[in-house]
């Protein structure tokens, strides 16, 4: 059961990972470590997680998420869940767990749409910040 | 009263905690529940079965529908003899974890049922009972 591993596809600078079925502590473990070095690997710029299928986020799988999201982002890549569930929504909060620094959109399309944005302005503001450094240099 | 099956799990194997989701599902669905509820069961008992893995390594998850007058439930048995816990009210808060983890599990699962039961004897182990009614 464990052998099954979440496939993790490369589409553009983004990450698509969807998790299709129920998996195990072990694996939800695995997957966290094969994202963190295909990010590193393919140097993809953002990571959309697709948990639309998922019909329970226990306190386990939420700190994945989260920390997925905060490792990814210290290495400079963007992090957004999509689909989740109505029934897993109301579950989390009752649980306790904000899923704490974790962007989320409605479904794949807006979450790409969400981190194609994202990543321009990441671009346009490092553009900005170099124009500053080379005019303060300049003086 | 008519004749109810029980439902038993031996928690030996992470593979274990997932069968347990899934028989719960099943059981909370025949016995009726909507499915928000079947998903607050299904959460509340991954924490439970989970904990059994952390803290006792085995144990054993019973799972019985229930009926009181007229009132219909399910109630599920985590039981381990694991170290016991030390201080049940302590274990009970919000944020408090011995296993590194986020310290949602016992609060947590008790704010996604009813009724929620705990007994622990030091050196013996655990009971855990948690019952939702439809």
């Amino acid at each position: 059961m464990s052998a099954f591993k979440v496939p993790i596809l490369k589409v553009g600078d983004v990450l698509l990972v969807s998790i299709q079925s129920d998996i195990d502590d072990r694996a939800v473990v695995e997957l966290q470590q094969r994202v963190l070095e295909q990010i590193e690997r393919t140097s993809a710029r953002a990571v959309l997680i697709d948990i639309s299928l998922l019909e329970m986020v226990d306190s386990f799988t939420g700190r994945m998420l989260s920390d997925i999201a905060s490792m990814a982002s210290i290495m400079d890549a963007e992090t957004v869940v999509v689909g989740i569930q109505p029934a897993v929504a109301i579950t989390l909060v009752e649980l306790g767990l904000e899923l704490k620094g974790v962007s989320t959109a409605l479904d794949v399309d807006d979450g790409l749409r969400i981190l194609r944005e994202r990543m321009k302005d990441k671009q346009r503001r490092r553009a900005a910040g170099a124009d500053d450094w080379h005019a303060t240099a300049g003086n | 009263m008519q004749q109810q099956e029980i439902n038993r799990i031996q928690i030996e194997d992470n593979d274990d905690v997932v069968r347990v989701r899934a028989r719960v599902r099943e059981a909370a669905a025949r016995a009726g529940f909507g499915h928000v509820d079947q998903v607050r069961l299904v959460t509340a008992a991954s924490e439970l079965a989970r904990n059994i893995r952390l803290y006792a390594e085995r144990g054993l998850v019973e799972i019985l529908p229930v009926r009181k007058g007229n009132r219909r439930g399910l109630h599920i048995k985590f039981e381990d003899s694991g170290p016991g816990i030390p201080d049940i009210k302590l274990a009970m808060t919000d944020g408090y974890t011995t296993s590194r983890g986020l310290g949602k599990g016992l609060p947590g699962s008790r704010r996604l049922v009813d009724d929620f039961e705990i007994e622990s004897v030091l050196g013996e182990g655990t009971i855990v009972k948690i019952t939702k009614w439809l």
